[in-house]
């Protein structure tokens, strides 16, 4: 089985992978894998300053949520900062059909599906369990215990199978997303066998951003993740998780050939994460800054941006209106949030059943009367 | 002696770092253990002074974590595996429940597994799902495991020492809430003095009612019995410490004295340990009853939002209400 080992680009790690858009804002015009794929994209100038216009919102979005976490606003954040274009790019690649199984830092996919994004608000801010209705976003809900989701997804990739949905250009297919830490559960690598043995529509889509809280990708692999797919017995491809138009192009790819009957594929997104694991976490303690720095200079958005400069697609006005664009959207967004109401107590009550339950109802009653019995007081 | 007023997170702390130091055979292996201390710094430093060898950051993998500390035991090593949250640790359940609670079993006595399982557990830290459960019944109904956990930093020094060297497979659960609450530790402390490990303890005494509780709850409870006083209510508390198997003597000997007994914890009531425990009780002091065995637990709902946690913890008020209630009857 040939496994994708991928052409080296700039600051590629050992084996490559597939880049489109260097660091320096240098177009790659295509990419031929070692199995003989060739990766490119075709977009109109216009679809290029979207993608631009995506990665700069995202961004923006993210950094108030941390601020509004910072004031005290939300629980915890877990922030997206350096892994925009492995999220925009592959959430474009998504056609309307497609179905994402996200993981709890897929506010950059969760965004180009379309969805509101307060959506995932009142989970972090303590005020509800963040539930959407994932059918009609064809998203899924955030998951937290780490690679749950990804058996979910491949069991809603053999439901399209077994719906006849796939072996054409308008079948579906289903995307998971997961960290690298996350190819260490055991989930996870039954994940891998099933959509393998039922050859679903699936793309599992690991940003690797170098860490799991404190722990180091050394701690989760001795080879390159998207090596595993072999032994499961689909592609893997690496690709550069901060060039957008490498994550669009081989996602776009590998959903084609999910929906189109060819089964699974496992990308893994060479990416970092620039920010802390989440708000709770203290990155001082496990690594160093000139990691960081580095990995600065390969950053997603300033590489488009240098891009379209030079290639004329957009001017100073045209990125100001861009940063200006984000900012409202991120100012109504913290607006939004701040006016989110506490639940009631009594709707704790709510949604454990379908149908309810004898026991669950008398408890509910008992609830409202044992509060009932303060009213008046100072309770 | 040398008595210091320290945390519970530090008592553990310590403990651990005691135990390393008198067996060679510890180790303490989980995830983000090493550099970080733990996501709540309970192994800080130990990576440090003992090595990496000793104290084993894990991959991301619970079954994983639970299985190797399994062979690891057979090898004659004594694993402490941390489990990040309580609702992390169903991954590595099915390791806890059919294989670490019945190889001393299976193997008719020739095999042990002195494994020591630690779990922060329990709500009231603001959390999202899956950080804030109670999932303790699930294991003490498992026979085979020893699950204990403690309420104040002298239990978590000794208790966390004692359980690392019993030959016990033992679940210990560590009330999270509570890890920054102080109280004095004597460091030097001889375990062999200590408070053993499988028994309950009188937090409070008292003549009126029984209180029952353990982990984050003792807290509530001797607040609530501080509040009663003031109403001419002398309540005894009861620290379980030991969940399985229970210390019932403690208990059934209070309730023979007071006659009234309100059993509180954080974890849903439906088949919840306050209902085995005022099986029991109404079993054996039966004629010493002024009032049904009463019982203030979580609602029998998933964890709920951070933002009503506060109406979803059993708290001072509702402790009182029990007891207002079994004086009522
Ligand atoms: C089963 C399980 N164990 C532990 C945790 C605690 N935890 C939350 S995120 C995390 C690290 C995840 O790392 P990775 O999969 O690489 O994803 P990233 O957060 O870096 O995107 C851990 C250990 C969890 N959520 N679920």
């Amino acid at each position: 089985m040939a496994n994708g080992e991928s052409t080296a680009g700039t600051d590629a790690p050992a084996g490559g992978f597939v880049q489109l858009l260097t660091p320096d804002g240098e177009r790659i015009d295509s990419v031929t894998t070692a199995d003989g794929t060739t990766y490119s994209v075709d977009f109109t100038d216009d679809e290029y300053r979207e993608l631009y216009r995506d990665l700069v919102t995202v961004r923006r979005l993210d950094a108030e949520a941390t601020a509004l976490q910072r004031q005290g606003e939300l629980g915890i954040w877990a922030s997206l900062l350096g892994q925009e274009a492995a999220q925009v790019g592959s959430g474009r690649a998504m056609r309307p059909q497609d179905m994402a199984f996200p993981t709890y830092r897929e506010h950059g996919v969760l965004y180009t599906r379309g969805i509101d994004p307060i959506m995932p608000f009142g989970l972090f801010r303590g005020v509800d369990q963040g539930g959407w209705d994932a059918n009609e976003h064809r998203f899924n809900g955030y998951t937290i215990v780490i690679g749950s989701q990804t058996l979910h997804a491949t069991g809603y990739a053999m439901g399209v199978t077994m719906d006849g949905k796939t072996g054409s250009p308008d079948g579906e297919a289903v995307i998971a997303y997961f960290g690298d830490g996350a190819t260490s559960q055991g989930e996870v690598n039954e994940a891998f066998v099933w959509a393998g043995v039922f050859h679903a529509p699936m793309v599992f889509f690991c940003q690797n951003n170098q860490y799991a809280i404190s722990e180091p990708l050394e701690r989760q692999t001795r080879i390159p993740l998207y090596r595993r797919a072999a032994g499961y017995g689909f592609p893997g491809v690496r690709i550069d998780g901060n060039d957008v138009l490498a994550s669009f192009a081989v996602t776009r790819a590998a959903l084609d050939n999910a929906r189109n009957g060819q089964g699974p594929t496992l990308i893994e997104a060479y990416t970092y994460r620039m920010g802390a694991h989440t708000s709770s976490d203290d990155p001082t303690r496990y690594r160093i800054a000139s990691e960081v720095e580095s990995w600065k200079a390969k950053d997603p958005i300033s590489r488009l941006r240098a891009f379209l400069a030079k290639q004329q697609l957009g001017d100073d006005s045209f990125f100001d209106e861009v940063d200006e664009s984000a900012k409202t959207l991120a100012l109504s967004l913290r607006e939004r949030v701040l006016s989110m109401p506490d639940p009631q107590p009594i709707s704790m009550f709510d949604n454990v059943y379908p149908h309810g339950s004898p026991e669950l109802d008398l408890q509910r009653s008992q609830f409202a009367d044992y509060h009932a019995s303060f009213e008046g007081s100072d309770h | 002696m040398m008595a210091e007023t320290i945390t519970i997170g530090k008592a553990l702390n310590h403990g651990l770092r005691r135990s390393l130091e008198h067996d060679s055979k510890v180790v303490i292996m989980g995830e983000d253990v090493g550099k970080l201390g733990g996501v709540f710094r309970i192994t800080d430093g130990l990576q440090k002074d003992f090595g990496e060898d000793r104290v084993i950051d894990t991959p991301l993998a619970e079954a994983g974590i639970v299985g190797t500390a399994v062979g690891l035991a057979i090898r004659g090593y004594r694993p402490v595996c941390e489990i990040q949250f309580d609702g992390f640790v169903f991954p590595a359940y099915n390791q806890i429940v059919a294989q670490v609670a019945k190889m001393f079993y299976r193997s008719m006595g020739k095999v042990r597994l002195p494994i020591v399982i630690r779990i922060p557990f329990g709500g009231g830290i603001g959390a999202v799902e899956h950080h804030s459960e109670s999932p303790e019944a699930y294991f003490s109904h498992t026979p085979g495991l020893k699950v204990v956990t403690c309420s104040n930093p002298a239990d978590a020094y000794s208790m966390i020492q004692q359980a690392i060297r019993s030959d016990d497979p033992i679940v210990f659960f560590e009330p999270k809430r509570r890890y920054w609450e102080k109280g004095e530790v004597d460091l030097d402390a001889d375990l062999a003095g200590a408070y053993p490990l499988h028994e309950a303890r009188v937090a409070r005494e008292g003549t009126d009612a029984t209180l029952i509780a353990y982990g984050p709850m003792v807290r509530t409870c001797l607040d609530a019995a501080t509040a009663a006083a003031e109403d001419g209510r002398n309540l005894e508390v009861i620290d379980l410490r030991t969940l399985s198997p229970v210390d019932y003597d403690k208990i059934y000997s209070s309730v023979r004295r007071t006659g009234r007994a309100v059993v509180v914890h954080e974890a849903p009531g439906n088949i919840g340990l306050g209902a085995e425990l005022a099986a029991r009780i109404t079993e054996h002091c039966f004629y010493s009853l002024e009032a049904p065995v009463l019982r203030v637990t979580g609602y029998d709902i998933p964890y709920p939002a951070a933002r009503v946690e506060e109406e979803y913890l059993p708290d001072l008020d509702r402790v009182l209400d029990a007891v207002d209630r079994s004086f009522g009857w």
